[in-house]
């Protein structure tokens, strides 16, 4: 089985530096991008390749660098912004590709900013990734020296600067638009779209958003071809896919494995099961904006299309494992004080809704829910539906809601009867 | 007044970005290491430093979570209460924390060693539970570890 994203990642280890990745023919797509390929040749390649997006939504990478107008708009520059923010509670797959192997990002960021016309580029990054920092730029440094970055790159006359922004906080700034206006130093409140980044994006300028994992996969491409990036998974929907397990399992960790692979096999052969005296109950399975899912849906293939058909979403494809000695109530409660702590406040469903949601469920874990507060909770997963708020903060915060209410009634409604949580 | 270090800092910063303002969150997080937090002098001073409003500089400096604009502590323990940490007992890492500092989420030891803050998530949750105290990572949290993470910052 083949792990390309991982394969030089050894934990515990420093990263491969700039002359190990280069002799491991790490730059070797980059290479042969600037060189011998237009930037219509690189779009064209990636878009066939069929690589989504691995930030949680999955679009499609080739058409999002498309989207980008080949001619920059009067004389200012286009932009290429690598999203690293990953601040979802159970997320923690980029801060392994960035601490492990940073030039592989880079590799990747200088084929898309090339393939999309970009002279400047970002890394933007989550605040509590120091050591990350660190790793990134000395790699930066390093490529510069290499005459990977900076003027007239490789003799080639292409020019590339890449900057870092380590955030400050708010993980409202892992969505797009928000990050953009952070990282034009303002609030990082989201925008309008229509115009989308692509047209009117970094200081008003074309621009394209990738996250991190999927930065990571363009030099494989382009070196070995999309048949290859097809066939390393099992499913329709090409390439390996980093997924993470946390809670309750013998072995939490992070494996790179075929897109596709089963949700049971991720839970029970590389997590190693449940924990001596626990059981599964329910598994978020990609983030806490995604709705729970069941024993019964063990089987899923985790692809974007199979977990979408099984009611929920692939997201980032770290899980979050809830057992039967934790409070669904309280765990759901973790989720939603979360999104309410972290609405922008930019509009009313979301800045007030969140809130109200946190505190009924509060309520049930101190016992003094009554049985209509059921009914005000499944309300809110309406009121805050997609459509209804500016961005989709608050409704992937109603994701696990509504399936919570669904899947774990009965003890909500314990909560009630018994005024006190079962579980404490 | 901006000291000269503060300066340099800031507009080694300013290199990245078309145009000052857009240094702002970065400037905040110099002057914040410089002086442990954001007073209202200091959002002054970064005002006059980029050309901004007072005003403009404040609704940035109370956005963004890791920006401090009341005073801290020498040391900010950042302990993580997100839903992975939830489930494997960040609870009792917390009642062990407090009590031994006598610090409840939001407080300062009077002595000023500690100041005891929430997270929603560090990265860490294949770890957790975990904290951070100010640049450093600590995770796989039991109660017995605390004393010894806590000794070393005075
Ligand atoms: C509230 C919210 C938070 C988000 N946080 C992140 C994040 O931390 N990292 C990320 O890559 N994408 C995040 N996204 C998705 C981004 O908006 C964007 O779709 C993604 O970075 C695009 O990259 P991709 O096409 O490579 O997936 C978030 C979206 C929302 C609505
Ligand atoms: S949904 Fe929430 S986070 Fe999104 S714009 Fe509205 S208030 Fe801000
Ligand atoms: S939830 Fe605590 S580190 Fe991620």
């Amino acid at each position: 089985m083949e792990t390309p994203l991982t394969q030089y990642i050894k934990p515990d280890r420093l990263p491969p530096g700039i002359e190990d990745y280069k002799k491991a023919g790490g730059y070797s797509g980059t290479i042969k991008a600037i060189k011998e390929m237009s930037p219509s040749d690189i779009k064209t390649l990636v878009k066939s390749s069929g690589l989504s997006g691995r930030g949680g939504a999955g679009f499609p990478t080739g058409v999002k660098w498309e989207l980008v107008p080949v001619d920059a708009n009067g004389n200012g520059y286009k932009y290429l912004v690598a999203n690293a923010d990953e601040m979802e509670p159970g997320t923690f797959k980029d801060r392994y590709l960035l601490e492990g192997n940073p030039h592989q990002l880079l590799a990747g960021m200088i084929i898309a900013s090339y393939a999309i016309g970009a002279q400047k580029a970002y890394i933007f990054l989550r605040w509590a990734y120091k050591k990350a920092e660190a790793i990134i730029r000395k790699a930066i440094a390093e490529a510069y020296d290499a005459g990977y970055l900076g003027n007239n790159i490789l003799g080639t006359g292409y020019d590339l600067d890449i900057y870092i922004h380590s955030s400050a906080g708010r993980y409202i700034c892992g969505e797009e638009t928000a990050l953009l206006n952070s990282l034009e130093g303002k609030r990082g409140i989201p925008r309008t779209k229509p115009p989308f980044p692509a047209i009117s994006g970094l200081f008003g300028q074309p621009t394209a958003v990738n996250n991190v994992e999927t930065l990571c996969w363009i030099s494989h491409i382009i070196e070995k071809g999309a048949d290859w990036f097809r066939k390393l998974s099992l499913t329709g929907e090409g390439g390996t896919k980093l997924y993470g397990v946390s809670g309750r399992v013998r072995n939490p960790g992070l494996w790179e494995l075929p897109m596709g692979t089963t949700m049971r096999e991720i839970i029970y052969d590389h997590a190693g099961g449940m924990l001596e005296g626990y059981k599964l109950k329910g598994v978020i399975p990609g983030g806490v904006s995604t709705d729970f899912m069941i024993e019964s849906q063990l089987d899923t293939k985790m692809d974007f299309a199979s977990v979408r058909a099984a009611g929920s979403r692939l997201g980032t494809g770290t899980m979050i494992v809830l057992d039967d000695k934790t409070c669904p109530v309280a765990f759901i409660h973790s989720m939603i004080k979360f999104f309410a702590q972290e609405s922008c406040g930019w509009c009313t469903p979301c800045r007030e809704g969140l809130p109200w949601v946190e505190k009924i469920l509060a309520s049930f874990e101190n016992g003094t829910a009554k049985y209509d507060d059921i009914e005000i909770l499944e309300f809110h997963t309406q009121y805050m539906a997609p459509g209804n708020t500016f961005c989709a903060h608050a409704p992937g915060a109603m994701e696990p809601l509504q399936s919570g209410l669904r899947y774990f009634r009965e003890e909500f409604v314990r909560h009630i009867n018994e005024k006190h949580c079962p579980w404490r | 007044m901006l000291t000269d270090k503060e300066k340099d800092d800031i507009h080694k910063e300013m290199n990245q970005y078309p145009y000052p303002e857009a240094t702002c969150i970065d400037a905040l997080k110099v002057v914040q290491y410089h002086r442990g937090w954001i007073s209202d002098d200091a959002v002054e001073d970064i005002a006059n430093e980029l050309k901004m409003t007072v005003d403009e500089v404040d609704s940035v400096a109370t956005f963004y979570t890791r920006i401090y604009r009341k005073p801290v502590g020498r040391n900010i323990i950042l302990l993580c209460d997100g839903t992975s940490c939830l489930v494997m007992g960040y609870e009792s890492v917390y009642e062990y924390i407090s009590k031994k500092l006598n610090l409840k989420f939001g407080e300062t030891t009077d002595d000023k060693r500690f100041t005891l803050l929430p997270v929603s998530c560090l990265g860490d949750c294949d770890h957790s539970p975990a904290l951070m105290i100010n640049d450093d990572h600590y995770n796989n949290l039991t109660v017995n570890k605390i004393d010894e993470i806590l000794e070393k910052y005075l």
